[in-house]
């Protein structure tokens, strides 16, 4: 194994740059000319516009336009569009209604843009602002759920009457009701999964830039797939070829899904380019991101599992509500549906499930994809139900798990819903994450505890996801507008240095190490001579960006695909310079060798000839060392792994202190251990911040109480101990490289683990019951509660 | 308009403007120097964090005039004669950031709690980075790194 090759802890390349504030984010990029833009938004969750006076705003110093949605209309921009179409039960599509860049008739949630203020300066642009004046007629809102579902609501979309954007299923109804009839007993479970709010600590920003001379638009934006945004501006919003139009995503700082979607200020900030003159960037500040950036989870469910007498599962069946706020942002749809619905058989076998997934508009900004998407709600949900089953029937929570696992032998196993799961090996990660916390010993650290007043409790979770996403056909035919694949083009300098073009975007994961760390492990060239380019249209050739876990597994693949092909071509060249056979030529430690001999040629010097390709095999092998590939996957892959939590609960504050985290996930074949670790730590980071800290809380009337980092509790050094990561790796069996997927397990496997880690330090006081975020005032009232006091 | 005259990263700087300018906005904008992030606009998230006359601030929090007369250091002025500050090397050797977006600010409230601290514990590292948000690395490797941080500068490499 080479020092910097796959499955070395090499620190990153990319670090000096950052380290020394020299990293370059869209808003650290000035153009010559700049203009800024600043949008009035909604303060109300929806109202009808009657009317909109920007006399003064114009009039402002420095202000060069004055936008609304009535320009908007009049130069015929296209609406932002959704990427996935659901089906309801009964075959039709779902309702899909106009998503306008600026405001139309009606604003339908606090942070709807309304109009749009540029200025030659950010000082200008707000003054004018603040002297637009609107006037607003309140109408009802309704921002949660269940009751956007209830008869009467207010009513968000004409056009979607009830709220309900799709009723959809899956599953096999009737075999489940069977087995429900069969069965010894029955947990149920209600419960809510707490929104959240995305926080990227770099905010958006965007910076259009129309050349008239050129008819060419430039968009800087903080996106984790500018190849996409690319597509849906000029497929569907901007309506501008894709030849005219390039796409920058440059140093991004975080993503966690928000920087997936096409936002209508990456639109309008092209658009107000073209009609000033000048480029226009803007900037969103925190308190906008919390109205404008698309928001996670909140799903509320009811959910049943069938349990024989041996506690063995026999179904289980789910009814979730989604809220998918008041518009469709670009993955919504899926979320609920194909990233949660068909995981809802996690590592078990169930032989039947069935599910309801209805998706609800309400007037709250929209939500998506964030950290996990869809799998961290599915698994809470499956997770607390084990739990609770294994309580009730007064069994063990471990026992339970183990009995139910998929078995090695099993796979690959179909599961009810829809996935095939390839491969895995579920008792490894158990065994090792309950040997890491010291799970014999837990009644004695549970006694001390006792000992100094503090409630000490423990909690599992057994997780699978699925991610690597994704292979095109299937999630063509289960309603995405695009393909998944990746794209890859490695370039082979004629001194034998690399340059990788990735579809794929790092905004933090660390490609420009990983990446390189692959083509070292593949050609021998030193990781040095190696350069990752990512985040520019004109510079790679296509890509569908980076989330869903997917980029070493998809992406990585595509460039494996490429390199096979150079290698392919490096043999044939060496054949010509060794005078010998193609198929008796081997290619190993960056060099190219007949078979059985020591004649051999290193990398470079084929590299060397390809371009100065004077001894050549001209007449059958062109010139150059340059190769591209597509990839695309054939199945998703599949991580899995278990998570154990334990905490302390003061019962007489309620706050709960998070004191031992041990996990052991199995992510694939792992490129670099250090940062596939770093990848866990942030994923748990923010899966526990949803499980104590964070809620994205809306009143009644749709006005967001936790709008920016005073009221919004971000987790922070002091919330976690350290962290124990541990993996056992089974190679996923259908991509070259055998990678799954780290980047969501954290945020997907630990969040039921921390809230049965309260139930089980909760239990001696009769609490069978608790929410996320659990605060701890809402621990408090849960012991006060089932003490039979006054909360 | 005001004239402040403020030594920034070694350099004296005399500049001319609105009073209202917040000294992370000077460094931005007018001095150009980036490396100074913004995340939050309610002095949460630390990514503005500078040293002013050697104390970590968060620029976001202070008006440019007020650091009239004063030194500021910015993540530019860190690192000397292209070596990286111990605190810098040591955010690198733990893989102490991810995006790097709360980087620059990280690693200033960092040397500055290093400073007032030499020799702190895991614990006083955690409480002592309570003004600084990361998303990425859920804390884990930078609260490693700021004990090697720690270590190599009690040492007296720097």
């Amino acid at each position: 194994m080479s020092s910097h090759g796959m499955g070395v802890a090499v620190a990153r390349k990319e670090d000096r740059r950052f380290l020394t504030g020299k990293g370059r984010y869209t808003d650290d990029i000035v153009l010559p000319g700049q203009t800024y833009a600043v949008f009035v938004r909604s303060p109300y969750a929806h109202a009808r516009l009657r009317a909109i006076d920007t006399t003064a705003a114009a009039a402002s110093p420095g202000v060069l336009a004055v936008l609304t949605g009535k320009d908007v209309a009049d130069d015929g921009l296209g609406g932002i569009p959704t990427g996935w179409q659901i089906h309801n039960k009964d075959g039709s599509p779902m309702a899909e209604p106009p998503h306008p860049a600026l405001a139309q008739g009606k604003v339908r949630h606090v942070g709807d843009p309304v109009v749009m203020v540029v200025a030659d300066s950010k000082v200008h642009a707000r003054e004018a602002a603040a002297l637009v004046e609107i006037d607003y007629e309140p109408l009802p809102a309704v921002a949660h759920l269940p009751v956007a579902a209830a008869p009467g609501a207010p009513q968000v979309w004409d056009e979607a009457p009830g709220n309900v954007c799709f009723d959809w299923h899956v599953g096999d109804k009737a075999a489940t009701d069977a087995a429900f009839a069969q069965a010894a007993r029955v947990v149920s479970i209600d419960l809510a999964n707490n929104r959240i709010a995305p926080n990227a600590i770099e905010p958006r920003a965007a910076n259009g830039h129309f050349d008239a001379t050129g008819d060419q638009f430039t968009l800087y934006t903080t996106s984790q797939n500018p190849h996409l945004t690319r597509l849906l501006l000029g497929a569907f919003s901007l309506k501008v070829p894709e030849h005219r139009l390039r796409v920058v995503a440059p140093d991004v700082g975080g993503g966690f899904g928000s920087k997936i979607f096409h936002y209508a200020e990456e639109l309008l900030v092209l658009w107000a380019s073209r009609r000033v003159g000048h480029p226009v960037k803007w900037t969103s500040d925190r308190s906008e991101a919390f109205l404008s950036d698309a928001h996670g989870r909140d799903h509320v469910s009811h959910a049943e599992l069938a349990l024989d007498a041996e506690d063995k599962f026999l179904a289980l069946r789910v009814n979730t509500l989604a809220n998918l706020g008041a518009y469709l942002s670009t993955f919504a749809p899926a979320v609920p549906t194909y990233l949660h619905a068909i995981l809802l058989s996690g590592p078990y076998v169930i032989p039947a499930i069935y599910v309801e997934v209805k998706g609800m508009f309400t007037h709250t900004v929209a939500v998506d994809a964030v950290r996990g998407a869809g799998r961290p709600e599915a698994t809470y949900l499956l997770e607390r139900l084990v739990d609770k089953a294994a309580r009730e029937g007064g069994t063990d929570p471990i026992g339970i798990r183990r009995k139910n696992f998929i078995q090695p032998h099993q796979f690959p196993y179909q599961t009810p819903v829809a996935l095939c799961y390839d491969t895995g090996d579920y008792e490894p990660t158990l065994d090792m994450a309950l040997a890491a916390i010291d799970y014999p010993n837990l009644a004695a650290r549970k006694a001390e505890a006792k000992s100094r007043g503090k409630l000490r409790g423990f909690g599992i979770s057994t997780y699978i996801e699925a991610c690597g996403i994704a292979p095109s056909a299937v999630v063509g035919s289960l309603g995405a507008r695009a393909g998944l694949y990746e794209a890859a083009t490695v370039r082979v300098h004629p001194t034998g240095s690399v340059t990788v073009f990735t579809g794929t975007h790092s905004h933090g994961q660390g490609h420009e190490t990983t990446f390189a760390q692959l083509i070292n492990d593949r050609l021998g060239v030193a990781i040095d001579n190696v350069d990752i380019v990512h985040g520019d249209t004109d510079r790679i050739p296509f890509g569908m960006g980076t989330y869903g876990s997917r980029s070493a597994a998809v992406g990585g693949s595509a460039i494996v695909k490429a390199l096979d092909k150079i290698i392919d071509k490096g043999k044939k060249i060496a054949a010509h310079l060794l005078e010998a056979d193609v198929s008796d030529i081997e290619f190993s430690d960056g060099k190219f060798r007949v078979v059985g001999t020591d004649r051999e040629k290193g990398f470079g010097d084929i590299a060397f000839a390809a371009y100065v390709p004077h001894n050549y095999p001209i007449e059958t092998v062109e010139p150059g060392l340059e190769e591209g590939a597509f990839y695309d996957p054939k199945n998703f892959t599949f991580p899995a792994g278990t998570h154990c939590v334990e905490v302390e609960i003061d019962p007489e504050t309620g706050v709960v202190q998070v004191v031992d985290v041990a996990i052991a996930d199995d992510v694939g074949v792992i490129i670099n251990p250090m940062i596939v670790d770093g990848q866990a730590h942030g994923g748990l980071a923010q899966g526990i911040g949803q499980a104590l800290l964070e809620e994205c809380l809306y009143d009644e009337n749709g006005q967001l109480l936790a709008g920016n980092y005073m009221n919004y509790c971000m987790p922070r050094a002091e919330d976690f101990p350290r962290f124990k990561v541990g993996n056992h790796v089974t190679a996923c069996t259908h991509n070259p490289l055998g990678i799954k997927g780290v980047g969501e397990v954290g945020a997907i496997g630990v969040p039921p683990a921390v809230i049965n880690a309260v139930l089980d330090a909760l239990a001696p006081l009769g609490v069978t019951h608790i929410d996320m975020p659990a605060t701890p005032e809402k621990v408090w009232r849960a012991i006060q509660a089932a003490q039979g006091g006054a909360a | 308009m005001a004239t402040i005259t403020v030594e920034v990263n070694g350099q004296k700087r005399v500049a001319e403007i609105d009073p209202r300018t917040l000294l992370v906005d000077f460094l931005r904008e007018h001095l150009q120097l980036t490396g100074t992030h913004v995340g939050c606009d309610t002095s949460q998230c630390g990514a503005c964090t500078v040293h002013v006359d050697g104390k970590s601030v968060k620029s976001c929090t202070m008006l440019a005039v007020e650091a009239d007369g004063a030194a500021v250091t910015t993540i530019e002025g860190l690192a000397k004669g292209g070596e990286l500050h111990p605190m810098q090397a040591a955010f690198h050797a733990c893989h102490g950031l991810q995006c790097g977006f709360c980087t620059p600010g990280m690693v200033m409230s960092a040397v500055d709690l290093v400073h007032q601290n030499p020799n702190p514990t895991e614990a006083e590292v955690r409480h002592g980075l309570e003004g600084n948000l990361c998303r990425c690395t859920g804390y884990q490797n930078i609260v490693q790194a700021v004990l090697q941080g720690a270590e190599t500068m009690r040492g007296g490499a720097r």
